[in-house]
């Protein structure tokens, strides 16, 4: 789905300082909407059997650590990237490991 | 989302854009949209758990939990805004 995209009123923002602050501030909220989608639909798969008259709360704690998991996982990635771009440049062949 | 946004800007022919308006209609969009993707994803992630075979029509015990699925869908997303939420505000903490 293309998430709401801010370039369409940016020209507006270039003059009106009140519209640039919410241009900034609805961008971030809709980062954060987003993730959360992401995520629920992710942990849905790793965390639901059949679904119950309430979210029993061994479905629950999985949903939290499914959440700090997988931000684990994106700090993760980033900060090994980071690191193998020091000896080894992204766009090389090497970059299977 | 379609359509992005209105064809109004709260200009009213008059050749002057209010701010106001305009941020109170994209919060809007922005509303609807996410409202949309919420669904889109609860349709397909409860057609996956209820839906076996695919009958002539849904029967009751499909309708029941979808019903359920639903219930237990939105509890999954208050959870996990939560618990993101928690995690970025703890990180704020560490810098």
């Amino acid at each position: 789905m293309d998430s709401f995209s801010s370039s369409s009123v940016v020209g507006l923002g270039a003059v009106d300082p009140k519209l640039q602050h919410f241009i900034k501030a609805e961008t971030q909220k809709q980062r954060f909407q987003q993730l959360v989608h992401q995520m629920t639909e992710l942990c849905w798969e790793k965390c639901m059997d059949k679904p119950g008259p309430k979210l029993d709360s061994r479905a629950e704690a999985c949903f939290v650590n499914c959440v700090e998991r997988f931000i684990d996982t994106s700090q993760f990635i980033l900060n090994r990237l980071e690191q193998t771009q020091k000896s080894k440049p992204v766009f090389s062949e090497s970059l299977s490991d | 989302m379609e359509g992005g946004f209105g064809s109004d800007f709260g200009g009213s022919g008059s050749g002057k854009l209010d701010p106001g308006l305009i941020m109170e209609q994209v919060k809007v969009q922005i509303a609807v949209a996410n409202a949309q993707e919420l669904l889109q994803r609860m349709t397909d992630k409860c057609f996956r758990k209820c839906i076996g075979k695919p009958g002539g029509s849904l029967d009751n015990s499909e309708q029941k939990c979808i019903a359920m699925c639903m219930d237990r869908y939105m509890d999954a997303w208050n959870t996990v805004s939560r618990a993101y939420n928690s995690r970025l505000q703890r990180e704020r903490a560490n810098l």
